[in-house]
């Protein structure tokens, strides 16, 4: 299967990526990192990269790491997934609000309603 | 503060307590919930219909309850209970954010919903709110939870974003 991770430096996408690095070396499945600046986390986008390579590096995989460019990374990952042929976009996500209700992002959002592929939010 | 607030502060609000008679004729105290016994709150909660559960809480397990209610009955939190004889009938609380803004839910017994007393608890609980010096509200709620919506509108709340899968609705105390 070819899985488009998406990564956009919140803790909850960090997450995702390690969770879907673990699983990835267990079924052999085809990993595509893309790396996207999310406005609602402070991290530049170099030091974003940065620390998404150091996890892959740690795994031991080989994916490659991309850049999803424009100001709408949500539209972006949906067009390189049906262009591409992926088979399922992964993202992280989902956090609280200070009451502890459960909060999708826009970029997720985005993606969750209007992607043709499947879609697993891990959270 | 990137939260769009209403222009003017609403009126003042009731304090605690208050004593209501709801629409089926019931006498219901509205109180602080530091007089309450945390006890009869977990049991409000694990009698909640999981079908009226939004956005995650209330949490369904006991012990998800608990730590979840050790977040929101802290010191700093604003909670209110509505109380039928002993039995906690709805809960509304207070929760700061980082920007010094508070977020705000209400719960309701299935039992007791649709007799005011979702207005009484949200009344009460931002008069409380004022006497605790608290003046900017927030919450978010299903597009589809008609009855919510038109109470919080009623209230005061004016909604504040419409882009995403909850409505946000903020009030200036």
């Amino acid at each position: 299967m070819k899985i488009l991770l998406g990564v956009g430096g919140s803790e909850l996408s960090y997450q995702a990526l390690t969770e879907t690095l673990e699983r990835v070396s267990e079924t052999g499945d085809e990993l595509t990192v893309a790396l996207f600046e999310n406005e609602d986390t402070d991290a530049d986008v170099e030091t974003v990269h940065q620390r998404i390579q150091e996890r892959i590096d740690e795994s031991g995989l080989e994916p490659p790491l991309r850049r999803v460019e424009g100001s709408s990374p949500g539209s972006e990952l949906v067009n390189i997934a049906e262009s591409e042929g992926f088979d399922r976009i992964v993202l992280g996500g989902g956090g609280r609000s200070p009451l502890g209700k459960i909060q999708l992002g826009p970029i997720v959002e985005f993606v969750l309603l209007n992607a043709q592929t499947p879609v697993t939010l891990i959270r | 503060m990137t939260r769009t607030y209403p222009d003017e502060p609403a009126e003042a609000f009731p304090q605690p307590p208050q004593t209501i008679t709801d629409r089926e004729d019931r006498s219901i105290d509205v109180i602080p919930a530091d007089d309450a016994d945390t006890e009869s709150l977990v049991e409000m909660y694990l009698d909640f219909d999981p079908a009226d559960r939004a956005q995650g809480i209330p949490p369904v397990k006991e012990e998800a309850i608990r730590e979840w209610l050790e977040t929101i009955l802290d010191g700093d939190c604003v909670n209110v209970v509505a109380k039928h004889d002993d039995t906690v009938a709805g809960h509304a609380t207070l929760v700061p954010d980082n920007e010094d803004e508070h977020e705000l839910a209400i719960f309701v017994l299935q039992a007791y919903q649709g007799a005011g007393i979702g207005t009484a608890l949200v009344e009460t609980l931002l008069g409380y709110g004022q006497a605790e010096g608290i003046d900017h509200v927030w919450l978010t709620v299903e597009r589809w939870n008609d009855p919510a919506i038109s109470l919080y509108e009623k209230v005061g709340f004016e909604i504040s974003s419409a882009e995403s899968f909850e409505i946000e609705m903020a009030i200036r105390l």
